[in-house]
């Protein structure tokens, strides 16, 4: 039955999508073996031979990404002409097979997984292309693309697996990539521990992801989506306990993965590794693994409005609180990486409100305005490191009181930044707009649908989110003023040195600025587009994205409507979609401008300023001391458990029972030792008696 | 008359016996050893007036061996003595452990 299954042929003709997994694996192959050959103990390498390698590495990396994408891009675009297009599911061999559990070395392509791939495929392009750039100096160039080809590798299986097995095997493997990539300037201590904090926390979750497969298989006999599809909604009860223990294992997983409330604390470490890693890894495609994990298992949770409600709710607590902490961090990444957990934070609300065509929306859109940011904030770090290099200062590149000023310098990167604040500060008509606001209206409408399950509950969501998307435009404009505008704070002499980012950085920055702008005009409600929000019409928008994903989401959404009833049409404090869009955005444009004003008339406090901050500065300075809590709460008690298990267990108790069989052993040895004197008598003497006692016996 | 050669077997065989397990020298001890063996020779004979000629057959085979056993075994002693200048085996202990 399941082969039957798995091999069934779509509507449309796929184009060779195994090569979409198979190039960036080739890829990874050819560097890593070029990374170790160039790095052969016992050989001095040569100059030249580096700069020959990085050459071909600067083919090989890109170039294999390329042409996963151009694959994906036939596939994409074959499938775009069909009506329906329905998902392909083309398996290779049987990877696991006992007598009643079988699983398939499967790909599916359908709707979602061609959405997610060319993200994945076509910012991993961008991304390997400012690497380039980026990373030219490094010693590891080799092995850098190496590893990052290896996780455009899994990252694929992740989103073109047919199963959940497969999945796993993906999520496993983005996972090994993110901690090789953290720490890939291992010699320091604090980037490799950076790497294994981010490794144990993801555990806790795959934890989750394994259980709820079990359980899936427990109560589905089956793992793979398209049994799923078939028949979740006749296996499960709306409600159920089982459907809600597999979906809160899952959330489990999603948590970890997508660094949300409580096991977000891995993400802005991660912030370790090089700033291209983190735009790719850390906001554009790993992190929103746990996103696509919900929306494939979207039939599950439609059917679990209990753990619908708890992803709603941890996405928007995440959304907030993050929020809160990006307002008064100064290292730039660090801001971003908050603001990339509050961003993740909104996809799950949008997820667990069943609006999961606007989660994956925003998810995209995301990918494109948060990888803007953080190449931009790579160019900005390059530039800054090398200006400061030249004049020896000792000060922290990527700390934002020692910038300001810089749109001087980097006046394309500063319009390019300027593009992605405003998208992710939700201003119209950037895409951020768009796809934020969808999430937030729809959180509003399910609050005031019919038979919502937790009509006050979702209220509060609908409201902590709209103060977030405040929080949001203002966190972000104060990290574009303080990095770009006002006067220069760098060391004296170090204006002349800061440049512009070379051309390979800019190309991708600006291919990313023009999909930030654009990106959000692919899903825009019919009811926004004819009013102003859509230019009355006139400007190309569409609702596509809705419709593209109808084959994988439209049952789950009618499970939720047949559940709740119809949608509210007026948000929990009156008013319809299109005043709310045009409220949010205006508060919006307020706050970046109030902001703007604001911090232009305040200086910026110096990085060894003693002047004292207030309590709640402090408190969100210090991340709410979450790291501290962790660490008094869990690392601590663990460690102790573990202390007292080591001592008290392990060499108390285990090491003495092994030493005493050896003890007595040494005893019986002992003895016999005794009758061995080296004298021949002795040995005749036994001899005797051992030859009288065989004669007694034999006699008897 | 049988019994009485087959006391004198007993007595001899346990003379050799002590001998080997208590004397330290280590021709001496092989003197005792020729005599275990010439013990067993007189059971042998002694008895083959009832049990057949084989047990004096067997003595023959038993005479053979012993001096084939004493070529080897004065081989041995001679060259342990030519090592250590001693046949005293209270001082040969070295393979002990």
């Amino acid at each position: 039955m399941v082969r039957s299954i798995m091999d069934s042929l779509p509507n449309w003709e796929p184009f060779y999508p195994g090569l979409v997994i198979m190039a960036p694996f080739l890829g990874f192959m050819f560097n890593g073996m070029l990374s170790l050959y160039i790095n052969r103990p016992g050989i001095k390498t040569t100059s030249q031979d580096i700069s020959r390698s990085k050459k071909i590495s600067s083919v090989i990396g890109p170039g294999s990404i390329l042409v996963s994408f151009v694959v994906v891009a036939i596939n994409g675009l074959r499938m775009f002409v069909v009506e329906h297009p329905s998902a392909l599911v083309k398996s290779y061999w049987t990877w696991i097979e006992t007598s009643n559990f079988v699983v398939e070395a499967a790909i599916q392509v359908d709707s979602l997984s061609l959405v997610m791939m060319t993200v994945i495929t076509g910012v991993g392009f961008l991304i390997h292309i400012f690497s380039m750039s980026y990373m030219e100096n490094e010693k590891g160039y080799a092995r850098y693309f190496a590893y990052l080809n290896l996780f455009v590798f899994f990252m694929l299986v992740l989103v073109m697996g047919s199963s959940y097995p497969i999945m796993f095997v993906g999520w496993e493997g983005v996972g090994l990539c993110s901690y090789l990539l953290i720490g890939y300037w291992f010699e320091d201590e604090e980037k490799a521990s950076a790497g294994k904090k981010a490794f144990i926390v993801n555990r806790i979750g795959d934890l989750g992801f394994l259980l709820g497969i079990f359980l899936l298989y427990g109560a589905l006999g089956a793992v793979d989506y398209q049994t799923l599809a078939a028949s979740a909604s006749k296996t499960f009860v709306y409600g159920g306990g089982w459907v809600t223990l597999i979906t809160l294992f899952f959330l489990l997983a999603g948590v970890g993965k997508s660094a949300q409330i409580p096991l977000f604390v891995w993400l802005p470490d991660a912030m370790a590794g090089p700033t291209p890693v983190s735009a790719l890894i850390h906001a554009a495609t790993m992190v929103t693994a746990g996103i696509y994990l919900i929306v494939r298992s979207s039939i599950l949770y439609s059917l679990a409005p209990l753990s619908s409600a708890i992803v709603a709710g941890i996405g928007v607590c995440t959304a907030f609180f993050a929020a809160t902490i990006a307002c008064k961090q100064y290292d730039i990444k660090k801001v971003l990486a908050y603001s990339t957990i509050s961003q993740l934070g909104y996809m799950f609300l949008g997820v667990g409100v069943g609006a999961y065509t606007a989660g994956v929306f925003h998810l995209v859109t995301h990918a494109f305005f948060k990888a803007l940011l953080f190449l931009g904030a790579g160019a900005v770090i390059h530039s800054m490191h090398h200006a400061l290099h030249k004049v020896h200062s000792g000060d922290d590149p990527q700390d934002m009181r020692n910038m300001g000023g810089l749109r001087k310098f980097m006046p394309i990167t500063c319009v390019l930044m300027w593009v992605a604040t405003l998208a992710i500060s939700g201003v119209w008509p950037f895409s951020g707009f768009f796809s934020k606001d969808e999430i937030i209206w729809m959180t509003g409408s399910l609050a005031m649908a019919e038979s919502s399950p937790f009509p006050l509950l979702y209220k509060l969501y609908w409201s902590m989110a709209l103060l977030t998307a405040l929080l949001t435009a203002f966190y972000m404009t104060r990290f574009m003023v303080m990095t770009f505008h006002g006067k220069n704070r760098t060391t004296e002499g170090t204006q002349p040195e800061i440049i512009e980012a070379p051309k390979l950085m800019l190309l991708p920055l600006m291919v990313l600025g023009f999909l930030s702008l654009f990106g959000g005009w692919i899903n825009v409600t019919p009811d926004l587009m004819k009013s102003a929000v859509g230019g009355f019409g006139f400007l190309p928008m569409t609702d596509w994205l809705h419709h593209w994903l109808e084959p994988v989401i439209s049952e789950s959404v009618a499970i939720q409507l047949d559940n709740v009833g119809e949608l509210g049409h007026q948000s929990p404090a009156g008013g319809g979609e299109v005043s709310w869009a045009l409220i949010s955005t205006t508060a919006a444009i307020c706050i970046v401008t109030t902001t703007i004003y604001r911090m232009s008339k305040n200086e910026v406090r110096s990085v060894g300023s003693k002047s004292k901050d207030g309590k709640i500065s402090q408190l969100l300075y210090n991340k709410w001391y979450i790291d501290e809590l962790y660490d008094q709460w869990i690392v601590r008690p663990l460690w102790r458990i573990s202390h007292f298990c080591w001592k008290k267990f392990d060499q108390g108790l285990i090491d003495r029972a092994v030493n005493f069989s050896g003890r007595i052993a040494k005893g019986i040895g002992w003895f016999g030792s005794l009758f061995h004197t080296g004298q021949v008598n002795t040995y005749a003497f036994f001899l005797t008696l051992g030859l009288l006692a065989a004669l007694i016996m034999v006699m008897s | 008359m049988v019994t009485e050669a087959l006391f004198l077997s007993v007595m001899i065989f346990i003379i050799g016996t002590l001998g080997v397990i208590i004397r330290r020298n280590a021709i001496i001890m092989f003197l005792c050893v020729e005599l275990q063996l010439n013990a067993v020779n007189l059971a042998f004979v002694a008895l083959s007036r009832h049990a057949g000629i084989e047990g004096q057959l067997f003595v023959f085979f038993v005479m053979t061996v012993a001096a084939a056993e004493a070529a080897v075994g004065l081989a041995i002693i001679i060259s342990i003595f030519r090592h250590y200048e001693t046949v005293i085996t209270d001082n040969i202990s070295f393979l002990r452990w």
